[in-house]
């Protein structure tokens, strides 16, 4: 039986209620008079004197008014994207959003709304990223035309050897897309539908490619690839085949940044970053993964994979082969995948060997159902346009799966053509795999020891791209800001472009990821040379 | 290396995506092609395989293409004369995509519509094949649950594509033969209100046009019925122009684009077209889909999602080189719509003297041919009985108007651009000869029958066309019209 209120309480009601509406509409004024009118039936109330229908029905009225007053001014999410800045370098604060915070997209009324990803990406703004390499590109460094512009160190590209591709081609002319002798290929073979994933003589080609890549200690099967147009998708593709939206996968950091993009996006994954440190060379450490794995547990996240790549981008490092051991074991005790990022897997330029997880996995004590790979031919043969990427699955399941979707990302059958034709020159890929090596160790040494002079420390990197350096002691504070503030200052005076290491989410900052494939000898000089007008600055 | 994935219970450690029928490859409808893999025809190898009439392919003027490929090897770079760009060509991995790519694609657009609508190459957004680009416009415009209204019939891949990993529902808009499938406003209401009545939030229409699987152009009153009713509700109008450049009869082509340069007041916001060059230019190899729309942050989301489906700079060099060919371009469009154009002529007539009806079209690879005369009875499962005779004994793999969602049973589409005129003339025999067999089944069940039964067998009242009543009824199987086939 509801209480009637006495008429006595109706009116301190209406009085209270009357309050909340002033201050729900935004007026900020008349607080002191209005203030007094809450407090006198209030006190009443805390005092005992207001009786049982004033002590609910004045803060249930409060409480709803309050209510409504934040939903009224809680500001809606613009849809539209933020403009670049104009002038100098915008340092808007990483993306961190988590993949299951998608706010609502409803815009100002009578506007149709974009759907949620839509929105969430066009809020987040540009990261760094995007940021330097738009002021790279409008400002490019030219040794000629334009020596002092802007140095790109952040996008990777390796020119270093695509000069000994471009040769093959030259010498290899033979009307490889249209060869009407006997056995050649007709027009139809190109431009008709073919299996979204792959052509079977490009997976024979590439298979082949990779175990010449991973030097013979290890041989792929065909038919356990999957063609897709790029590393990028492939990953994606896996993140859909192997976890529902708002699970998560355990990375390594720092890490790739491009994953933000290939996981969370659109499969809606979180990525939970399992911090590695200087002090153990940024190794992973499988109590650190544990940790990671509990905590997420807690929090009633479900774990579905560990990600992580190897060689490492950006750190350069390879993994042991014990680690790797453990990484399964950690896996199959857990019950869940592990994807393993090899792109860079033909660009070791270091003493070390490098060891595939498809290595680790070819003995019967791992369950192999778990283990998936992603390559491409993006890194290793410097032909990223092409768009030439892979998933190595293990799992047959994946793989049938992973073969339907890949008619979202399938490569362009002229360009299979021309890859099956190149990468059937085995004698041609070993030289090729071997002088790229070499020029890439000429050009990390290079670059590194002139580093070291200037008082700059990297991690030892093996393999990859990347020189991983230490600038934390040129930094005014030892803080994501001081990092941030260093990136600015690299950009602006020393006029070059470096991924900074919380792009990366690296834990420590003062880290810079520095991309050296696509300078000449010449360049190197310029690019110490621009470091060292910051360095000497502090 | 073995493959593993038996042993363990491992299915349950996919993703709901990758073990759902979201691919819709274990429909039925699958059959067909089945049937197709396992004895596909060929003229001399193996001449009564099933004959291939249900992929939607435009083999007609690929000589053409070869021919300017010969002409012009610079553009494919791995020629000699092309090399020297190589270098540049392989290392961009922009995802604006080339320049010149962008501009021959906005420039090939125009040409299509003959000049009545302006593209902005910086616009243009890459994706995988138009697969791709439906797939991004969803996830672009929809959160999971929310749902787009299509018209039907309409293409079974949107099914997959639209909704498979995006989440987004599909919703009919029921289009009747009465008057030709056209989309009406009180169908557009209707399917409007039973979303809002399920609560179902309504973010769009997606329409096909020209249409598959009717081959046929959408008036201008329609599309600015639809344009006023997406304003109106405030949602977005996703228009896919996959074939717009196959439209070789009258009326002539009006695209969405067209329309909304005469309107002042449509919000160009809400305006989508996914394109590719798969249907026009017949290169589905080249796996080259287009996302063009008039919303920024649409453009601004797609092209960031366009990672996913970067068509290869190879290719992007060389079309950019073949649709940049203003001579080129101009003489393949008339002539590939003039070999369309008499293809389906060809086809529709043979298909006429044994009193088989099309639906009147002047566009797209394919006919929708009515066979409802030929059900048993008006139900799905006749329709579907009808076709398993088709494939299996007639040979043909042609698509069942149910596979579409068409609200009428007994239609089916035939695609005739992807054969050359002997293996046309083979299936329209192999049509003929089951026509006159199932009429021969259908006299003598007749004659079992009392005169006054509202006869249903392959012959439902409703229908009068004098064409098709003929052979039944009164004619006798002429010995002649046998030995022709």
């Amino acid at each position: 039986m509801s209480p009637t209120p006495s008429k006595k309480s109706a009116d301190a009601a209406a009085a209270a209620a009357t309050q909340a509406r002033s201050s729900a509409t935004g007026l900020g004024g008349g607080g002191g008079g209005a203030g007094m009118r809450l407090i006198v039936p209030l006190q009443g109330v805390v005092q005992g004197r207001g009786g049982l229908v004033l002590g609910t029905l004045i803060p249930c009225a409060l409480f709803y008014f309050l209510q409504l007053y934040l939903r009224r001014n809680r500001s809606p999410p613009p849809t539209s994207p933020q403009p670049p800045a104009a002038n100098g370098p915008d340092l808007p604060g990483i993306v961190r959003s988590s993949s299951r915070n998608f706010l609502s997209a409803r815009g100002s009324s009578g506007h149709a709304a974009v759907s949620s990803r839509a929105a969430s990406i066009a809020r987040s703004g540009d990261s760094p990223y995007f940021v330097g390499t738009k002021k790279c590109s409008e400002d490019p460094y030219h040794p000629v035309d334009n020596p002092d512009g802007v140095i790109q160190l952040g996008l990777a590209e390796n020119r270093l050897s695509l000069d000994l591709i471009g040769d093959w081609f030259a010498r290899n002319v033979k009307d490889a897309l249209l060869d009407e002798r006997e056995g050649g290929l007709s027009i139809s073979g190109l431009t008709t539908y073919q299996p979204f994933d792959g052509l079977v003589e490009l997976k024979m080609a590439v298979a082949e490619f990779m175990g010449q890549v991973m030097q013979g200690s290890v041989s792929f099967d065909p038919s356990q690839i999957i063609m897709t147009s790029g590393a990028t998708p492939a990953l994606e593709i896996l993140s859909f085949c192997l976890a529902d939206a708002g699970n998560a996968f355990l990375v390594p950091s720092p890490y790739y940044p491009g994953y933000d993009r290939n996981i969370r996006w659109r499969a809606g994954i979180e990525l939970i970053p399992v911090p590695c440190r200087g002090t153990d060379n940024f190794d992973l450490s499988i109590p650190a993964l544990e940790r990671a794995y509990n905590q997420a547990k807690m929090r009633g996240v479900k774990v579905r994979a560990v990600l992580f790549s190897n060689p490492s981008n950006p750190v350069g490092n390879l993994l042991h082969r014990e680690t790797l051991r453990d990484i399964l074991d950690f896996v199959t005790e857990k019950g869940i995948h592990v994807i393993v990022d090899e792109v860079f897997a033909g660009s070791i330029h270091g003493t070390e060997d490098f060891v595939s997880m498809a290595e680790v996995v070819n003995t019967d004590e791992f369950d192999r159902s778990r283990v998936h790979v992603v390559y491409g031919l993006s890194k290793d043969l410097s032909i990223p346009g092409f768009r030439i990427g892979l998933i190595y699955s293990f799992n047959e399941h994946v793989i049938a799966a992973a073969s339907k979707l890949a008619r979202f990302s399938s490569v362009s059958v002229p360009t299979q053509q021309l890859l099956i034709s190149m990468l059937t020159d085995t004698k041609f890929i070993t030289q090729y795999i071997k002088t790229n090596r070499e020029r890439l160790r000429v050009m990390y040494a290079l670059l590194v020891n002139g580093l070291k002079q200037l008082g700059v420390e990297s991690v030892k990197s093996s393999g990859g791209f990347y020189c991983w350096m230490d600038m934390s002691k040129f930094m005014k504070s030892y803080s994501e800001k001081g990092e941030l503030e260093l990136w600015k200052e690299m950009l602006s005076v020393a006029k070059i472009h470096l991924t900074p290491g919380t792009a990366c989410h690296c834990i420590e900052p003062g880290w810079f990821r520095l991309c050296f494939t696509t300078l000449t000898e010449k360049d190197v000089p310029v690019v110490l040379e621009r470091i060292k007008r910051v360095v000497d600055n502090h | 290396m073995r493959i593993y994935g038996g042993e363990h219970p491992n299915q349950q450690i996919l993703s709901r995506i990758a073990t759902n029928d979201g691919h819709g490859e274990n429909s039925s409808y699958f059959d067909g092609w089945k049937a197709y893999e396992n004895d596909p025809f060929h003229l001399t190898g193996n001449p009564k395989g099933v004959i291939q009439m249900g992929l939607a392919e435009n083999q007609l003027s690929l000589d053409l293409i070869q021919d300017w490929l010969k002409k012009n090897p610079q553009a494919s770079i791995c020629t000699g004369e092309g090399v020297s760009e190589f270098e540049a060509i392989a290392n961009f991995q922009d995802y604006h995509g080339l320049p010149a790519f962008r501009k021959a694609i906005a420039q090939f657009m125009e040409k299509v519509r003959g000049g009545r609508a302006r593209f902005d190459p910086d616009r243009i957004v890459m994706s995988g094949g138009a697969t791709g680009a439906q797939e991004t416009i969803a996830f672009c415009l929809a959160d999971p649950g929310e749902a787009f209204l299509i018209p039907t019939p309409y293409y079974p891949g949107f099914d997959r594509d639209f909704r498979w990993r995006t989440g987004v529902q599909l919703l009919p808009i029921h289009c009747h033969s009465s008057n030709k499938f056209k989309i009406t406003q009180a169908a557009l209401e209707t399917a409007y209100r039973k979303a809002r009545n399920s609560h179902v939030r309504v973010k769009g229409i997606l329409v096909t046009n020209p249409s598959n699987p009717l081959g046929t152009t959408m008036d201008r009153e329609t599309l600015r019925t639809l344009v006023s009713f997406v304003n109106e509700k405030r949602m977005h109008l996703v228009c896919d122009e996959i074939f717009s450049g196959t439209v070789f009869d009258k009326p002539r082509y009006v695209s969405v684009s067209e329309v909304i340069e005469d309107d002042p007041y449509c919000d160009r916001d809400l305006i989508h077209i996914a394109y590719s060059l798969s249907k026009d230019l017949g290169v589905p190899g080249f796996r080259v889909g287009v996302i063009y729309s008039y919303n920024d942050a649409v453009v601004s989301c797609a092209r960031k999602m366009s990672s996913f489906g970067l068509v290869s700079t190879q290719t992007q060099h060389l079309l950019a080189s073949m649709l940049g060919d203003e001579e080129f371009t101009t003489s393949f469009l008339a002539t590939s719509r003039t070999r369309l154009c008499r293809r389906r002529r060809v086809f529709t007539e043979g298909l006429k003297r044994v009193g088989i009806h099309c639906l009147d079209g002047n566009a797209g690879l394919f006919c929708w041919m009515d066979l409802r005369p030929l059900l048993k009875e008006a139900t799905v499962e006749a329709e579907l009985r009808l076709w398993r005779v088709i494939i299996n004994d007639v040979k043909l793999n042609i698509s069942p108007g149910s596979s579409f969602h068409c609200s009428e049973p007994g239609w089916f589409r035939v695609c005739f651009a992807n054969m050359d005129d002997t293996a046309m003339q083979i299936a329209l025999s192999r049509i003929k000869k089951f026509v006159y067999r199932e009429n021969d089944a259908a006299v003598q069940a007749k004659n079992k029958r009392r005169w006054d039964d509202a006869l249903r067998l392959s012959l439902p009242r409703r229908f009068e066309d004098p064409t098709i009543m003929t052979p039944h009824l009164m004619s006798p199987h002429s010995p002649l019209v046998q030995a022709a086939t």
